[in-house]
């Protein structure tokens, strides 16, 4: 029957004091929560207004430990809404002359500043890029033309991956594989006239990896391929993509390696993009993921346009860049993704 | 004393030879210097005194050979001898070493060899081609990834960042005069948020003030005669043909923009144009306000 009794306490929710005080006689065994509570009978008309010198922790049974801590809980809920309301009502009372919103820290925000930022008006960047593998493409003199092709023996989702990427990019022709070596395709591309090439590889029947190679000398972009969705996969997407050259947009690119990189991706679509079929592709960089969209867009007015999702989506992670065309060994590598510069800090970018 | 038979008995049928590997069809054996490396009376290192093998090391290929005579000096046991590179003068060589040796070994010897070779051949193609590389991945390293690009794409918010790029592209002017939002109707636009339907319907208006006038002289004429429903009809069909033709070379072009370039934000563009076409024959009055329900379904 102490039994009996003891369980029929915590259901009455009124306030911690009756609670305690019939505790004392009925406890032998917890004299950690007898000394404790004591200290509390004495203000038994003050609530909760002091911080308990309790933790709820300390209360060995469950079920009364649950319960403490739903009432600590929702007690602290109901400081946060006065504090809130508090301070809603100072702000209104000083009108204009309220100190301004305060902007809560995110990581861009806090970011650690890179030195190989890029000032728009920087003349050195802008006659490093006047010269680089790119120019070419920026003069209007070549235009793109992109070989997809896979690592061996590509299962279904790389195969249908490399289609769709084909039809978004256009211009794009997919090749099998069948076990050639890069660095014999490379010159027989070049021969045929192409100017990008890229490797999609698959590691247990799924894409995880793309090498992108600038073609007749150009740089080699390796990337960590992650969350690709295929067409299929995608809620409330559109029809297939038209056969008009989209748009690009490129978003977030400030680093010099950013700059490489947007101009990299740029240089795979046609100049002039076909606005008739208002399509659009975006890579955007956010803590060096580059996530790729494509989109279809209508302008609804001039202050609306409304945008729905067709194409594949996938992210990137450049894990290396390398100067010159694809030679995993005696390349030289311009950058390296290391994992211990870039785990020391939280707010270090690269791109 | 060498005795063969007694060895074998012993290691090969009774008790326990540690180079001996059994396997429920076969017995293999173990030993470095067998030369099938199967576990039989003829084929035992141990129990044969003299014998003779095949040994690759780095590549080059070495005949081993023991005699009896050399049995009780375990470190100058085994006779080293070099082969040469050269398929079929080594096949010479194994012939001249083991002149007048048992056919079983001889012809056993020139198998290995010969199996030795082929394999070294193959390693040498297979250095030249595409070495698939291996790399570990961490699991811990891999699901910290996959939560920072799970972060990443919440602080991307990219279709918000994407309208936005596009509007500013719009407000540039990279889009030429594509999209015909007139600068003075930016401000209406300004003023009554979401009505894309009224500023239609103020462009037409113009053209239908222009019909209206001619309509509405049209009805006057006819109100004063009052006299026949069918004369009323007549015009008023005639009326309605020039409305409907003025109404629909309009309504099509904005229809075929879309289904052509999107069909998929208009659930049922074509049925929207036939719905259009009916109402407006049938409800000619109420032009303005017909305009913008097919093009709000549509969008």
């Amino acid at each position: 029957e102490e039994r009996a009794v003891r369980l029929d306490k915590p259901t009455k929710k009124k306030t911690k004091k009756p609670k305690k005080q019939p505790k004392p006689p009925h406890e032998n065994g917890n004299d950690s929560m007898i000394e404790k509570t004591e200290p509390e009978h004495v203000d038994a008309p003050a609530e909760f207004s002091f911080p308990p010198t309790f933790s709820v922790s300390e209360i060995k049974n469950k079920q009364r430990r649950h319960l403490m801590f739903m009432k600590l809980k929702q007690e602290k809920r109901k400081q946060k809404v006065a504090m809130k309301k508090k301070k809603k009502k100072e702000r209104d009372a000083l009108g204009d002359k309220a100190p301004p919103k305060e902007v809560p820290k995110t990581i861009e925000n806090q970011r650690v500043y890179d030195e190989t930022t890029v000032n728009p008006e920087d003349e050195e960047v802008a006659f490093d890029e006047g010269t680089d593998e790119f120019s070419a493409y920026f003069n209007r003199l070549t235009n793109p033309k992109v070989l997809i092709t896979t690592s061996d023996r590509p299962r279904g989702r790389t195969v249908r991956f490399c289609n769709q990427l084909a039809t978004v990019i256009p211009d794009a022709h997919v090749y099998y594989r069948r076990g050639l070596a890069l660095k014999k395709v490379i010159p027989q591309c070049i021969a045929r006239g192409f100017t990008y090439l890229m490797v999609i590889n698959e590691d247990r029947k799924v894409p995880n990896g793309m090498v992108l190679c600038h073609l007749p000398d150009g740089p080699t972009a390796h990337f960590k391929v992650s969350s690709v969705r295929l067409r299929k996969e995608m809620k409330r997407r559109g029809k297939d993509p038209t056969e008009h050259s989209p748009e690009v947009i490129l978003n977030n690119f400030t680093t010099r390696l950013g700059h490489s990189m947007g101009r990299l991706f740029a240089a795979l679509f046609p100049h002039d993009p076909q606005f008739v079929g208002r399509q659009v592709a975006t890579f955007h960089n956010q803590r060096d993921f580059i996530f790729f969209r494509f989109h279809r867009y209508i302008f609804k007015n001039e202050k609306r346009v409304g945008i729905q999702e067709l194409g594949p989506r996938f992210t990137l992670k450049l894990r290396s860049l390398q100067k010159g065309t694809f030679d995993s060994k005696f390349g030289e590598y311009e950058w390296v993704l290391k994992r211990h510069e870039n785990d020391v800090c939280r707010r270090r970018f690269n791109l | 004393m060498q005795h063969d038979d007694v060895i074998w008995d012993v290691i090969g049928n009774r008790a326990f030879c540690s180079f001996k590997v059994k396997t429920k069809v076969q017995n293999f054996c173990r030993n470095e210097y067998n030369i099938t490396g199967l576990c039989n009376r003829s084929s035992c290192p141990l129990a044969n005194s003299q014998y003779a093998t095949i040994r690759e090391e780095k590549g080059q290929c070495f005949l081993y050979m023991k005699v009896i005579e050399r049995a009780a000096f375990p470190a100058r046991m085994w006779e080293k001898v070099k082969l040469s590179k050269n398929y079929e003068k080594a096949l010479e060589q194994i012939d001249q070493n083991l002149i007048y040796w048992p056919r079983f070994i001889r012809h056993k010897c020139k198998q290995r060899f010969t199996k030795i070779t082929q394999y070294l051949i193959r390693i040498r193609k297979l250095t030249l081609k595409r070495q698939r590389k291996l790399v570990p991945l961490s699991r811990k390293v891999e699901a910290r990834e996959k939560r920072k690009e799970e972060k990443a794409l919440i602080a991307a918010q990219l279709d918000n960042a994407i309208e936005k790029e596009l509007l500013e592209r719009l407000k540039q002017g990279t889009y030429g005069d594509i999209y015909n939002f007139p600068i003075h109707a930016f401000d209406k636009a300004l003023e009554h948020q979401d009505e894309e339907s009224e500023t239609d319907s103020e462009e037409e208006e113009d053209d239908e003030d222009v019909g209206k006038k001619e309509f509405v002289a049209e009805d006057e004429i006819e109100e004063s005669d009052l006299s026949d429903f069918e004369d009323m009809d007549n015009l008023k069909a005639g009326s309605d043909e020039h409305e409907e033709s003025s109404e629909e070379d309009e309504s099509e072009e904005e229809m075929e923009e879309e289904p052509e370039a999107s069909g998929s934000k208009g659930k049922m563009p074509l049925k929207g144009a036939v719905f259009r076409k009916k109402r407006a024959y049938v409800e000619i009055e109420y032009e303005q306000e017909m305009e913008p329900v097919p093009k709000s379904k549509a969008t």
